[in-house]
This record gives structure tokens, sequence and C-alpha cells, in this order.
């Protein structure tokens, strides 16, 4: 097991090395430069602004200055934002972002996992047809739609109690969170509902089920005891990849409710180019996702015995 | 087999004679079905599945005959009808020429029931509307109405009744007439005007005065005549014409919806399909050259795309995005077709991989080695049938995401560039104006989840059909 872990770890931190290569690499491809935006530049000041950034040095030397500055977790100042680490940046939004996903992805979950229950506990009636219709609305309807048709259903009930139940936007309370998180969690929760769900019935036809009914154990506990927990498995599995669209799902609901988050800064800083800022965010977030899926497989190794073995 | 009875028994020779041979026993009755004769039957009895494939040719079919059947420029702006709803009312009457106005010329009736008396002076018009009050705001004590007092005037206009908490609505112009002519882009619906009396200071008063009308329509002759609205014959002024038809309203430029969904499917559907198409045959190619290589270069070939799996997909979208740019006069749809296939490889890669793999040591077809069957054969008898099944749904289910992924593009304005329409663009220019013109919104939020209904429903059907594991398993 330790092994695994050192070999995993390793292997993210070799991935993490790719994507920070990939992300330098590209971003000095992207036609202009991060100055020829700025207002009218003599040659001097080009001169001067280009050996503060380190720009005039060729670019291998750019390169490995970049890696050492990146192994020692600096990221750089901002272009566009005078004397701003992109440290700083990241700090004080990706809580913010953080906070968001945690609770997308409980949401997610637990609502993944009951739905998911339910409709294979009503399988082929009412509610198993209901709730997979949802499911399939929740997939297939883009994202920010669903924002913008939350964020107007929310204005109508505001606008109808004549008083903010829940706010429309922005950030600072509990009740700011609710929405976004539910919005942001809902198509999770719908791929992981029809997870749950085939992942149900297919653990009622194993052996352990039929020697549970024949030993004449009550339903419940055949339900909560071997079938629910057993079927939780899979879901957990995919967790790690959820993280991964819950993360970038992030983006469009932060951009519509108005959430100061580390995604709607990444648009922000690609809009205006700013070269430090999306380097480090791109790297942040790769780094932050690669070590995720890993934390999840780890977890996954010490839930199921089963998968312990070296794989 | 027979209870053994009681009673005696006499075997005869005959009982051990040999029983007529079986012919039709192990015989074929049923036609023999290739892999994907059976595929369609089964295909063709999931009647959701089916569905979705015709929804899908339909779809397609849409977006492509469209263009022929509904022959509107997509970006073509109907100035008469900007925003308006799917079915609106398109009459419009014609009217004289405009003619400059410099207020009232005659007495007018002023309305009494306002604190200024603003009252309409003639018709409201899509032309023009044009207001007159008359100041009953007074010196300090009761000193009669004199110029004097006349601070000057502030004029709103809004579309939304007014409640006592509310603003006005847009301020038009702040004047020391007693009149005011709005020309500036009146559509026909209900207006609110208000006019708000000036102090010394030019602060405003108390005094206010809020007016209800509905603006009428109007078009002049040689207007509609440009616009080719005059079908036959000749019009005067008076006559009701009507405009021109936009059956699914016209967005916030008036441009026409039908036309812009349309030209829009073709976008979306375009890297909606072929995307996947492409990335999918490139990690096919991958995945198989590294699934017979096997050893060390199948190690290779897999570490490698392991690290391409591993780069943040829509972070490195946009990245790529920004890498290639877009130029002027371009629609940025080929750059972004690009960038998916660069990035979104590995998965199928890996995938047809590990399905070489499998059926490389499957026994039939070390049996039909033993057959002596050569490479080629067991390529294109074994290999290729049998994952034939997984790319397809592979390539099913990867549309939906292709077609999410152009929207999330377009809705963070990193998609394709204006005038280019697409479905993700118009959602997201439809967003602006939801509350006040929902229909730019729905109709493209519908095509989309449509066409990945459609799609995820067909890859459910195409999934249970093509695996040979659910055969015969009924």
């Amino acid at each position: 097991m330790l092994r695994y872990t050192l070999k995993r770890l390793a292997l993210g931190i070799l991935t993490v090395w790719f994507i920070a290569t990939a992300t330098f690499f590209g971003m000095h491809a992207v036609p202009g430069d991060p100055l020829s935006s700025d207002k009218s530049t003599t040659a001097k000041i080009r001169a001067n602004l280009e050996a503060k950034y380190g720009l005039d040095k060729p670019l291998l030397t750019q390169y490995a200055i970049y890696l050492k500055n990146i192994s020692q977790g600096d990221f750089g100042i901002s272009f566009t934002q005078e004397n701003r680490q992109v440290n700083d940046i990241i700090k004080e939004h990706f809580p913010i972002s953080a906070i968001l996903g945690i609770l997308a992805i409980v949401f997610a979950a637990l609502g993944g996992i009951l739905w998911g229950a339910l409709t294979a506990l009503y399988r082929n009636r009412w509610p198993d047809s209901v709730i997979m219709f949802l499911v399939i609305l929740g997939i297939s309807v883009p994202s920010f739609v669903i924002a913008a048709i939350s964020q107007m259903f929310l204005v109508n009930i505001n606008a109808f109690a004549g008083t903010t139940i829940l706010p429309v936007g922005g950030w600072g309370t509990v009740w700011h969170m609710i929405v976004p998180a539910m919005v942001l969690g809902l198509s999770t929760m719908a791929y992981l509902t029809r997870l749950m769900r085939s992942s149900m019935l297919e653990i009622v036809n194993t052996d352990y089920i039929r020697t549970a009914q024949s030993k004449g154990l009550p339903k419940t506990r055949i339900f909560s005891r071997h079938q629910l927990r057993n079927a939780i498995l899979p879901v957990i599995t995919v967790l790690g990849p959820a993280i991964a669209g819950i993360t970038t799902g992030g983006f469009v609901v932060e951009i519509v409710f108005a959430i100061p988050g580390l995604g709607r800064y990444f648009v922000e800083a690609i809009q205006q180019l700013d070269y430090t800022v999306i380097m480090g965010t791109t790297v942040f977030y790769g780094a932050f996702l690669v070590f995720m899926v890993i934390l999840v497989d780890l977890l996954y190794g010490w839930i199921d015995p089963r998968v312990r073995i070296n794989p | 087999m027979s209870e053994p009875s009681t009673t005696t028994w006499h075997p005869s020779p005959s009982d051990f004679a040999p029983k007529p041979k079986h012919k039709s026993a192990d015989a074929i009755t049923r036609p023999a079905m290739s892999y994907w004769q059976d595929a369609w039957r089964r295909l063709k009895e999931n009647k959701r599945a089916l569905f979705s494939l015709y929804l899908i040719i339909g779809l397609v079919t849409f977006t492509l005959a469209g263009p022929y059947l509904w022959t509107i420029d997509p970006s073509a702006q109907d100035l008469d009808q900007i925003g308006i709803t799917p079915g609106a009312n398109r009459n419009v009457t014609i009217a004289p020429a405009y003619q400059p106005w410099y207020g009232p010329t005659n007495e007018l009736y002023y309305d009494d029931d306002n604190a200024l008396g603003l009252t309409l002076v003639g018709d409201a018009t899509s032309q023009a509307v044009r207001l007159a009050w008359k100041s009953t705001l007074r010196g300090p004590g009761s000193a009669p109405y004199s110029d004097q007092f006349n601070h000057g005037y502030v004029i709103y206009r809004t579309l939304f009744a007014l409640e006592p908490s509310d603003a006005f609505g847009l301020p038009l112009m702040e004047t020391k007439n007693h009149f005011f002519e709005d020309r500036l882009d009146l559509q026909p619906t209900d207006y609110y005007y208000t006019v708000v009396a000036l102090d010394s200071q030019g602060l405003e008063t108390g005094q206010f005065a809020t007016i209800a009308l509905t603006v009428k329509r109007v078009i002049t002759i040689l207007e509609a005549q440009q616009r080719g609205l005059t079908k036959n014959g000749a019009v005067v002024e008076g006559d009701q014409i009507e405009l021109a038809l936009h059956p699914f309203g016209t967005d916030y430029l008036g441009r026409d919806m039908l036309a812009r969904l349309i030209y829009g499917g073709q976008v979306s559907l375009f890297i909606g399909i072929f995307a996947p198409l492409l990335y999918v045959l490139l990690g096919v190619i991958y995945g198989s050259i590294a699934g017979f290589m096997g050893g060390g270069i199948d190690q290779l070939m897999m570490r490698f795309a392991d690290f391409a799996v591993a780069l943040p997909f829509l972070l490195f979208m946009i990245l790529l995005k920004v890498i290639f740019g877009i130029g002027p006069g371009e629609s940025g749809v080929l750059p972004m077709l690009v960038a998916m296939v660069i990035l979104l490889w590995p998965a199928p890669a890996r995938l047809v991989r590990g399905q070489i793999l499998q059926i490389r040591e499957e026994s039939y077809v070390s049996a039909s080695q033993l057959l002596g069957a050569s490479t080629n054969y067991l390529i294109f008898r074994h290999m290729i049938p049998n994952t034939m099944g997984v790319i397809l749904v592979t390539i099913t289910f990867q549309v939906p995401s292709a077609i999410f992924t152009e929207a999330f593009l377009s809705f963070i304005g990193m998609g394709v560039a204006p005038p280019t329409p697409s479905w993700g663009s118009m959602c997201n220019d439809g967003i602006k104006s939801m509350l006040t013109r929902p229909h730019e919104l729905f109709f493209p939020a519908l095509f989309i989840s449509i066409t990945v209904l459609a799609f995820n429903l067909l890859g459910d059907g195409l999934r249970d059909s093509l695996d040979a594991r659910m055969r015969n398993r009924e």
C-alpha cells in the first residue's frame, strides 16, 4: 500500500511537471506578448519592463526560472494588477471556490446516493420514472441555463415575498452558497443517481443478497447493511473525476452568481491576457485535480479491500 | 420418462430398433444474422433509442436543409422588429413621413389628473411620441405661475408600471421647454413617461407627472417599399400591412431567431459530431498501435497518454483557444475542433488499447490462430468488429460533452466569434435579456438540451444493442 501510494505520488508530481511545461510553452506560443497591450512604451521602458519580468532572457532560462519558482510555490506577479502576487490571488479566491465545490460535492453525493437508492427500490414504478426523467433532464440541460433559470426563479420568489429570502448573487453568508452549490452539483448528482441505480440493481442479483434473503433477514436490514453499502463503492470511484468536473463547472456558476472565486478570476485573467495569472491558476488547478484523483483512489483502496492489491 | 408401470411388460424387438434420425433438430431455421444486423434489430426494439435516432436525423436535416427552406440571412437585422417574441403582432400602419415638431402650436387641452398637466399630443407611434405639459408650479407663497419659476424639467421613460418606491426609469432629457418629443428606439409596447420639475438648483422637486401610453407601430410608404413589404399594388396612408415574418421571434439586434438557430445548429452539431469523430479516431489509431505492439512501446505510449489525460481539460481548452487566437473574419470553429482533438484523444486510446489487449487473450482469437488465420484476418474479422461497438458507443456519448464544451466556451466568451451564431453563444446572448425576452434563451437552450438528450438516449440504446455480452439475454 505504501509503495503504491508513493508510486502514485511520484507519478502525480511528474504529471504536474508536465502540466506546468505544457502551460509554459503554450503561453509562450500565444501571439503577441504581455507588454504589447501597454500604453505607448518607449524602447527604454519596454526594456526595463522586460527585465523586471525576466522576459529578456532566453526561453529556456525563463523556463528554468519558472520551474524553480513553481517548485517553491511562487507563481510570480500579476501583469495587469501591479505588484499583486499570483499566490495572493489564489490564496484570496481559491477558498471561496473550494467551499462552493465542497458543498456541491456533498450535495451531489448525498443526493445521488439517495435518489439512486430510491429509484432502485421503486424500480419501474412511478417514483423511479419521475426521478429518472429529472435525471435525464439534469444531464441534458447545460449548467449555465440551469444557473440562469434558478436565478430568474430566485428573483421572482424574492419579488413575490417582498423581501430577500435567498440572495440572487454575491457571496458572504451561508445563504449565498445554497443555490449556487445546488446548481453546481446538479449534473454530477444526476450522473451519480444513474450510477447508483445501476449499481443497486446489479447488487440485487448477487449471491450475498440471496444469502441474506434466505437467512430471513428483514428487508430494511438487507437494504441498509448489504445493498446500500456495497452500491456506494462505484459512486466513490467517480468522485475523483467529478471533483474535476465540479471545479471547472464552477466557472459558470461563479460568473452567473457573481461569486468572487478563482474560476471567475481565471476567466477574467484570460480575457485580459494576464499571463502569470493564467499560468499560475492553470498549474494550481492542474496540481489540485491530479492530487484529488490520487486521494480519491487511495480512499477507495481503503474502503474497498478488494482493490488494495497492487494494481 | 413414464412411471414404472406395475403391469408386466413384454419387450418386442421393435423396441430395440434405432429411432428415426431427427434431421431438423440442429438445423438453423432462423436466418443467419451478422453482428450489425443483430445490433440493428435490437436497437429497433428499443423505442427510446430509435426515436432519438430519428430526432438526431431530424435535427441534422433541420440544420442542413434549413438554409434552403428559410433563406433569411442570420446576421441581417430587422430594425422594425427588435427582440420580438414568437407570434407577436406584425401589423403595421402606413403613416405619413416624419415632420419635425417644434412644440404644440394650437391650444391644447391639458390633462388635469396630474400635477403638471402632462398630456399626449397626437398619436403615440413608433415614429415619435410627443408630450406637452403646462407647469402648475408656483413661486413662493401663492404667487401665480410665471416663467421665472420654470427651472426646467427632466423626462423619464420606462417599460414597467411605476410603483411608489420605483425610480422613474431612463432619463431622456432635461429641458426648459413645455414639450418633449421622444424618437428613441420606440417599440410597439406600453411606455410610462414621467416629467419631473426641477428647482432653482437644478434638483428634482416633488412635482412630477406620469403618463402611460401604448405605442402604435407605423411605417412610411417609402420604408415599406424599401423593405419589400408592399407585396402587390400601391398602399396609401392608413393602410394596415404586415411586417416580415419571424416564426421564432428576433434577438436583441433584430436578427431572425430561426435563421440563427439553423446556422448555429450547423456550428454546434459540426463541432459536436466531428470533434468526437476525429479524436476518437486518433485515439483508436494510437490505442490499437499501443495494444498491438505491446511491451516497452506500449508502456511508453500509455504513460504519455496518462499525462495527457491528466491535463485539466477546460483550462487547457481555454488556453489552446488563446494560443490559436481568432483572426479577423474567422469563426473560430476550427481552432475549437483542433483544441478538442489535441486534448481528448487519450481517453478513447486507453479504452481501445484495453479492448485490444482483452480480445487478444480471447479463446476465439486463439482458436482462429490455431486454424491458421493470418494477422489480417484476425484484425479485420475479430479485432475491428469487436471494438467497433465500443468505439461507436464512445463517440455517441462524447457528442453531448462536445456540444456542452462548445456551449460552455461560447458562454464565457471563448467560443465562436460573432457574428457566427452557435447555440452556445445564442444562450450567452439570451441570458442577458432573459427577464424581458425569455425566448432568446429558451430556444437555443431547448435545442442544446434536445440534442444532448437524443445522443444520450441513443448512446444507451447502442450500448445495450452492440454489447455482445448482452446478446441472447432478452
